[in-house]
């Protein structure tokens, strides 16, 4: 890694930021590489190393549309669209929901929220708070325990027969080493598929900015289980940064949509690369050549 | 049981074997491997690099053992170090003399507090201790309501004030109430706040200031990556704790954060979440933790 124009100085430097910001051992020796290689193959100056890191950063972040995925992210109106929010505990999906109700009431979309976390203590309250925080509706099953595809088939009904154009899926948190909690989002996400197979289907995992490595492994087994279109990044108002993000877009292909920063309801925005890469090298310092 | 992490130093052993001693040049790219190890562990940057310091001394200083293939040595080196690191077996909770002892939760967003609070009042409910739980998150929609559920669930009393009071006074009010019923654990819940918030940080601090704790106890998704170091440390300084939890260890993380929570607190892990269910804690074992994030 440490061969090429950068010198060694400058490698570890780089590598040093790449690390502290969760980005991953493995990611970060490719991207040491491809950035001696840019710099060899277009006999740059080196001194300049940051500018083409924060390029080739922004080009593995930007790469999934140049491969298929639109750059604009938005439910269709006048139809059905169905998002699914999926991810291991705690990292902010309830949250997220809220905050995606709430821009899609103001933008003037006919939104429902599907309660399926069944499970966690006061799931159901906590999503109806949020719900109505924008006017939203949450379908829930009051039973306890009941079966969380019971509910998005409830849910996603009740969505046809009012010609809603956005239903939100609230999904219990779950660890993707779980098999039956997984094949339970198998279930839910073939529920969706079926009942709802004219709708525009987004499936979209949440990662916490202060996971480490581990998110990547969340990333690959959701991918599978819910078909994931995308990833939501929350908690960036921290002072973490959220790196292995990049390392999920770079193995997977999956364009990152949203970013939350902060608990209340107007703290979620769209994803720049621009931004998250300032903010990923914020604590940069001088690179030797 | 050194298996796996030995063949992971595969090639890095190549420079030890036949050869009868460790040395300052042929411990480098073993040195290497492990902090690779470490770093792929989520172990925090500095954190790694003081443990490496650590090893590298003991390794170069160790004496021959006979019978002992040096590389055979090494790794027996790094997992002692990571074991002593981790702290000592099992370091129960405090009981306070009078009772009752005071517990106070703190954390990050979503790591488990509320989870833990629970599972801490059925954990000494099973030690014939009886506990009352304190809602002190008005923030999070329906935190009192999760505290309720959960404390209906196992059957341990809650006391809340609604979301219109005010922390510091429902953990102080929490606390008499405790004395009047004649528990002899309070376990204070609290809202999930940043370290660099630092409103929410003086709210607990002045939490603590109030109930004077037993226990500070900082609650750690065991997912957490570098930042734990920073948290840790802030959460330490600011606030001071007693000793840490680290949550969810059920999931397939290697759990470097406890190394990083450990080594910058001083402070022992008291237990570890194994689950969601309220019966999911048990005691932390140094040993277990040190070979998962070896990836032994
Ligand atoms: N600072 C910060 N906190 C957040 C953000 N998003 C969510 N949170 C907080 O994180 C905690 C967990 O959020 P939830 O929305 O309940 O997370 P969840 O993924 O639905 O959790 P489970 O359903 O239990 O798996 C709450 O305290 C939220 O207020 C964010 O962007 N920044
Ligand atoms: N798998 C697993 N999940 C856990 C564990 N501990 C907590 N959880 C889950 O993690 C999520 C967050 O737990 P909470 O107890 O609400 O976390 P908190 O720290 O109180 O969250 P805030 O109050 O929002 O800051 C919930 O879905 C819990 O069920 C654990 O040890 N294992
Ligand atoms: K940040
Ligand atoms: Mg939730
Ligand atoms: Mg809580």
């Amino acid at each position: 890694v440490g061969q090429g124009p950068l010198g060694r100085d400058a490698v570890e430097e780089i590598e040093m930021l790449l690390l502290q910001s969760d980005v991953g051992v493995k990611a970060t020796d490719q991207i040491i590489a491809a950035l001696q290689a840019k710099i060899r193959q277009e006999t740059l100056p080196a001194d300049q190393a940051i500018a083409y890191l924060k390029q080739i950063l922004r080009d593995t972040l930007d790469a999934p549309f140049r491969n298929g995925y639109a750059q604009d992210f938005a439910p269709q109106k006048g139809q059905l669209n169905i998002w699914l929010i999926a991810g291991v505990n705690g990292v902010g999906k309830t949250t997220t929901i809220g905050k995606l109700a709430h821009i899609a009431s103001q933008s003037g979309y006919r939104c429902l929220i599907a309660a399926a976390d069944t499970f966690r203590a006061a799931a159901t309250e906590q999503v109806k708070v949020w719900g109505q925080r924008s006017n939203v509706e949450v379908i829930a099953n009051p039973g306890k325990n009941t079966d969380p595809a019971a509910v998005v088939f409830d849910a996603i009904g009740a969505a046809q027969a009012r010609g809603t154009e956005l239903l939100l899926v609230d999904t219990a948190g779950r660890l993707q080493n779980k098999a039956n909690l997984m094949e339970e989002l198998k279930k839910i996400r073939r529920i969706i598929d079926k009942k709802a197979s004219n709708a525009t289907i987004e499936s979209l995992l949440v990662l916490d900015a202060t996971l480490g490595q581990n998110g990547l492994r969340q990333a690959q087994v959701f991918a599978e289980a819910a078909q994931l279109t995308g990833v939501i990044l929350t908690k960036l108002d921290g002072t973490a940064k959220g790196g292995v993000a990049l390392a999920v877009v770079q193995e997977l292909g999956l364009p990152i949509r949203f970013v939350g920063a902060g608990e209340g309801i107007k703290d979620l925005r769209p994803f720049s690369s621009f931004e998250f890469v300032e903010a990923l090298l914020s604590s940069e310092v001088e690179v030797a050549a | 049981m050194f298996d796996a992490l030995a063949e992971r130093l595969e090639s890095a052993w190549k420079t030890l074997r036949g050869q009868d001693k460790i040395t300052e040049t042929n411990i480098q790219e073993a040195l290497r491997e492990v902090r690779r190890a470490l770093l792929e562990a989520d172990v925090n940057l500095q954190v790694a690099k003081d443990f490496i310091e650590t090893v590298r001394q003991r390794a170069i200083g160790a004496e021959v053992i006979a019978g002992v293939r040096p590389d055979q040595q090494f790794i027996k080196i790094v997992y002692d170090a990571l074991v002593e690191i981790m702290g000592e077996s099992y370091s129960p909770l405090a009981q306070a003399d009078p009772s009752p002892t005071i517990i106070l939760m703190a954390g990050l967003q979503g790591t488990g507090k509320t989870t833990a609070a629970a599972k801490l009042a059925l954990h000494l409910r099973k030690e014939n201790r009886r506990a009352l739980l304190v809602a002190t998150d008005v923030y999070r929609p329906a935190a009192i309501d999760q505290l309720v559920t959960l404390g209906k669930q196992i059957d341990v009393p809650v006391f809340e004030l609604g979301t219109e009071a005010n922390p510091v006074e429902i953990a102080q009010r929490g606390v008499a109430h405790a004395k009047a019923l004649g528990v002899d654990t309070v376990i204070i819940d609290t809202a999930g706040r940043l370290q660099i918030d630092t409103e929410m940080m003086a709210e607990l601090a002045a939490i603590k200031d109030a109930v004077q704790p037993h226990e500070t106890l900082l609650v750690v998704d065991a997912m957490t990556g570098q930042e734990a170091a920073n948290l840790t440390r802030a959460f330490h300084e600011q606030v001071g704790i007693t000793g840490a939890i680290l949550t969810k260890l059920d999931g397939d993380t290697r759990g470097g954060a406890a190394l990083s929570v450990r080594q910058v607190s001083g402070q022992p892990i008291k237990f570890i979440g194994v689950g969601e269910k309220v019966e999911a804690l048990q005691p932390f074992y140094p040993d277990r933790l040190a070979s998962r994030i070896l990836g032994m």
